[in-house]
């Protein structure tokens, strides 16, 4: 047991020693959270608009400014023609076009209509569809203040549960930990183990007195500790930074993250027997785990939008599992009588990784 | 330069031997294109709505069908307690619930106003906007409907604003569309930052960088024969990655190819010549792989690929400055999506010209034949 | 001999922060000598020779290398010595005709020279049949061969060998040091650290590092009546006895 111990001293000595590292090993997370944080955002806000304004009067000027002071629109430019849409658009800036026919006002007040147009840059979409939606309601509502009253209005009264104010950081912190767990927890430690046999060292370690769990063990064991670390940062941050809420059970959050943990080094350990170099064992735990981490664990995108065989793919993804757990303890509240399913998965999954990884690691020994 | 093509012959021998190295070449743009661009989505289809009618009159029975008749809702329960409703969101089962209070079909027919409570699962802010801005839609239409068929107030429904749209360049709104040429940067991307720099770093680690910094090598032949055979794979990726695009989902290519490649061979010195400069600040893979992960995540998510840069505050806008990544895939999808021109895209692509000379001066002045 | 020293080095210093690697060591090498450079792990061999090789920048004192000096010049030096370091740095996932296509092509030697010179090398080897095998599947032993005798390749005035015959049989060692005097017999100058002391006998000079330091440098005959010892190993011994951080 001693032996053991001076083992895993070296190890944590080793990775400790390794400042750049350790600098973007803690680093990055905090970056990421201020980036979700802070810088990227979902909602559409201050897009760019051009203006075809045909008409040239108190309307369609009124109108502009209502678009403008919304927030969502910035005036890029003020054009002459049609065929100028599209060298606006192929610049890239502008992504919706306005254009008031000619007469615009003087048909509003003597026909009693009038004929607003949007061109949208749908290059994207989900922008397209946004902006004119906004331009539409902000249009109609300027219509409605000059008299017109809709016929039938139904007031929808919407309540926003757990992120009333639509912060995309609060559906980011559980997925982050998910991802930050994987990229230490199994990407690291393959890459460990890999290295030591890459550069022939682990024959020096199996000839030791030491029992070869006992050298996964130590191998693993500074990682977890990191893990842990990482993870506990990362909600000090949210929680301090970002005012995200953590509504549960903190002890049954430690569990649930404890189970993933086990899970991630268990995928570590089996990916670094199958691999003979650090690039394999890099390129594996890169594509077979970092990025149906990122991309099937509904983490970002939403799992149930996307075509029916991913949804199936995304079952025997972990972290999909915990993403919902962690959300559901963190933001909702929510405590095993709800969570009892997807951590019984998780606790599935643990045991039969973690079995496999050690029989596997014991077979390549003999 | 006869030089620059003995350690060009050695890197494709090498590269073409590793066989981690052809599966994943060949590989990855399959498995990016078919599975990054369908997963990576933002559209909302199938909301799960949990009604609660307390009116059950003709009205509020039709207000339910036109949430679930627009093709974005789906109902997956109905009750009568709010309480049920709550619960359904809390344990996932329902994104949200709409509760039609009673007296909601009297109320229109009387004084034409009334009111609906939506209560929306807002953890995905993104998903919530949307499912706002539905609702939106769906009741202002069928406020109309109603106005028109029961004919109340028929003097003042004729007035109005006519609103038309058009969406050019998608007009079936196809998300991929827009992804596709972002995930063609990704690969691309992929290839510059790991493989190059990988590749000098194990070098390192195996000792055979030793032998290369006591001969006469220069440091520009070095540099350049780490760097031609990523862009040459980079190139063959971005190849096979429109191709496939092509043929899986019509990727549109309005504009010039030869302005497209021209385009990321630029790009491609810019990003191989960062992963080089990380490769000659590092002596481990665990290392050069841990930092490149950093850099590329930082890139990525600034980059404009999921999330529109517009819509990030000032100062971040102003770091996308320095990010190589945001002016290749707005290049990139204008060029292919809009069939912009050398003309339209001249900005961004002088930018990413400073970026690679500025890159490739810092990888060469920084790799190091004689340690201090 | 009338010639000029091939190697000066005077009062050359490396220190790495607080630590001093190589301490004030001065001493020449003449053309066509095997000059040997003793002394425990760490005692500062790997970087002296590193220093001379051009590989490393000296902290203080001056140090020419056939006629370059190593502050200014070291990319003139570089190509005009062999180097073999103590990690086996030949490419494993390429066949030896292509690692020496591959290093002739770099010191910029013409293509047939380059082919000439592969048959000539592996047929003193007796390795013609490898010739297009992977270096990684071959033994230790044919590989340091193979390593030396690439590091030969541009007719260098100096081989600097790192510990070459680290790991190696006895047999393929006495091989190794025949290949040794060939070239030396050609005019080739060796500069060679070594820990077997029984190696140091094949030496023409040697010289004993400790913590840093030249402790003592002569014939190996010369040194064994200085420290009234029967073998190299007793000097050493002796010398070592002396240091300061004796592992």
């Amino acid at each position: 047991m001693n032996s053991f111990k001076g083992f895993v001293i070296k190890e944590l000595y080793h990775i400790f020693r390794d400042r750049r590292t350790m600098l973007i090993l803690f680093g990055m997370p905090v970056v990421q959270l201020i980036l979700f944080g802070f810088a990227i955002r979902n909602e559409v806000n201050n897009a760019y608009i051009a203006v075809l304004d045909l008409s040239k009067d108190d309307v369609s000027e009124a109108i502009v400014n209502k678009l403008l002071s919304s927030g969502y629109f910035r005036l890029a430019e003020y054009i002459e023609s049609e065929e100028r849409i599209e060298a606006v658009f192929r610049r890239g800036k502008v992504k919706e076009v306005i254009i008031f026919e000619p007469q615009f006002a003087q048909r509003l007040r003597s026909e009693g209509t009038a004929h607003l147009r949007i061109v949208a840059d749908a290059a994207d979409p989900n922008m397209a569809k946004l902006l004119v939606s906004y331009t539409t309601a902000i249009t109609n509502g300027y219509a409605q203040e000059l008299g017109q009253r809709a016929s039938i209005v139904v007031v929808p009264e919407v309540k926003l549960l757990y992120n009333p104010e639509l912060k995309s950081v609060y559906m980011f912190v559980p997925g982050l930990v998910a991802l930050i767990l994987m990229l230490v927890s199994a990407l690291m430690t393959s890459i460990t183990i890999t290295r030591e046999k890459e550069l022939g060292t682990m024959e020096i370690l199996l000839v030791s007195p030491l029992r070869p769990f006992q050298i996964i063990a130590g191998k693993v064991l500074p990682y977890l500790l990191l893990s842990l670390i990482n993870v506990l940062s990362v909600l000090a941050l949210a929680r301090f930074l970002f005012g995200v809420p953590f509504r549960g059970s903190f002890l049954l959050f430690m569990v649930e993250s404890l189970l993933f943990i086990l899970t991630a080094l268990s995928l570590g350990i089996m990916i670094s027997t199958v691999s003979k170099t650090q690039q394999a064992a890099m390129m594996i735990s890169l594509g077979g785990l970092m990025l149906p981490t990122i991309l099937l664990s509904g983490f970002v995108f939403p799992v149930e939008n996307m075509p029916v065989p991913l949804q199936v793919i995304s079952h025997i993804i972990p972290a999909r599992w915990f993403v919902v757990i962690a959300r559901g303890i963190m933001l909702k509240g929510t405590g095993l009588d709800y969570l009892w399913k997807e951590t019984l998965v998780l606790a599935g999954m643990a045991t039969l990784l973690l079995s496999i990884s050690v029989r596997k690691f014991n077979e390549r020994l003999q | 330069m006869r030089t620059i093509l003995f350690i060009l012959q050695k890197e494709f021998l090498q590269i073409f031997r590793n066989r981690a190295m052809l599966p994943l070449i060949f590989v990855m743009p399959f498995v990016q294109l078919v599975i990054l661009s369908n997963a990576a989505t933002f559209d909302m289809k199938n909301v799960r709505l949990y009604v609660i009618d307390l009116d059950h009159s003709a009205e509020s029975r039709r207000l339910v069908s036109e949430y679930t008749a627009s093709g974005y809702f789906r109902t997956v329960g109905v009750s009568h307690s709010e309480k049920q409703g709550l619960e359904s969101i809390s344990n996932g089962a329902a994104h949200g619930f709409l509760q039609i209070p009673n007296g909601f079909g009297r109320d229109i027919a009387t004084t034409g106003v009334a009111k609906v409570q939506l209560v929306i699962d807002a953890v995905d802010g993104y998903a919530a906007g949307l499912i706002q801005s539905y609702t939106a839609d769906i009741i202002s239409s069928y406020g109309e409907d109603i106005a028109l068929e029961i004919g109340r107030f028929p003097d003042t429904s004729r007035q109005g604003i006519r609103v038309s749209s058009a969406y050019w360049y998608n007009p079936e709104l196809d998300y991929r569309t827009f992804m596709v040429p972002g995930i063609l940067v990704l690969l691309v991307t992929l290839i510059g930052f790991f493989l190059s720099g990988m590749n000098v770093v194990r070098e390192k680690e195996l000792g055979t960088i030793e032998q290369l910094n006591v001969t006469p090598i220069r440091k520009y032949q070095f540099i350049a024969g780490k760097l031609l055979p990523f862009l040459v794979i980079g190139l063959g990726e971005l190849a096979l990655g429109l191709t496939l695009g092509r043929v899986l989902y019509g990727t549109p290519i309005l504009g010039s190819l030869l302005l497209v490649f021209g385009v990321a061979t630029v790009y491609l010195v810019a990003v191989l010549g960062l992963g080089l400069l990380i490769s000659t600040v590092t002596d481990t893979q665990q290392q050069a792989m841990f930092i490149s992960w950093f850099f590329m995540v930082i890139f990525m998510l600034m980059s404009g690929l999921f999330t529109p840069i517009d819509s990030m505050p000032g100062w971040a806008q102003k770091l996308t400055l320095f990010n190589p990544i945001a002016y290749f895939i707005a290049i990139i999808r204008q060029v292919l999506l809009k069939g912009s021109g050398f003309a339209d895209i001249q900005q961004p692509f002088w930018s990413l010209c400073a970026f690679a000379s500025i890159m490739l001066t810092l990888a060469v002045f920084r790799y190091r034949k004689t340690t201090g | 001999m009338a010639s000029e020293p091939v190697i000066v080095a005077r009062n050359l210093t490396k220190r790495f922060g607080a630590f001093t690697a190589v301490d004030n060591i001065s001493f020449e090498v003449m053309p066509g000598e095997i000059f040997g450079f003793l002394g425990a792990n760490g005692a500062g061999k790997t970087t002296a020779m590193k220093m001379l090789s051009g590989l490393l920048s000296p902290t203080t004192g001056e140090a020419r290398v056939a006629g370059y000096d190593v502050f200014t010049q070291a990319e003139s030096i570089k190509s005009r010595i062999g180097y073999m370091s103590q990690r086996f740095s030949l490419y494993e996932d390429m066949t030896a005709w292509e690692n020496i296509r591959f290093y002739g092509g770099i010191y910029g030697l013409r293509m047939d020279a380059i082919r000439d010179k592969a048959a000539q090398l592996l047929g003193r080897l007796g390795m013609e049949h490898v010739r297009d095998s992977r270096i990684g599947a071959l033994p230790l032993g044919w590989k340091q061969k193979l390593a030396f005798s690439v590091a030969l390749l541009h007719n260098p005035a100096i081989v600097f060998l790192d510990e070459p015959t680290g790991g190696v049989d006895p047999l393929t060692r006495r091989q190794f040091w025949e290949l040794i005097y060939e070239a030396a017999a050609s005019g080739v100058t060796i500069f060679i650290t070594t820990h077997y002391m029984d190696e140091a006998e094949y030496c023409g000079r040697v010289s004993i590092m400790v913590d840093g330091r030249i402790e003592a440098l002569d014939t190996p005959g010369g040194l064994k009546q200085a420290f009234d010892a029967q073998s190299m190993d007793e000097v050493f011994v002796r010398l070592a006895r002396g240091a300061q951080y004796a592992e």
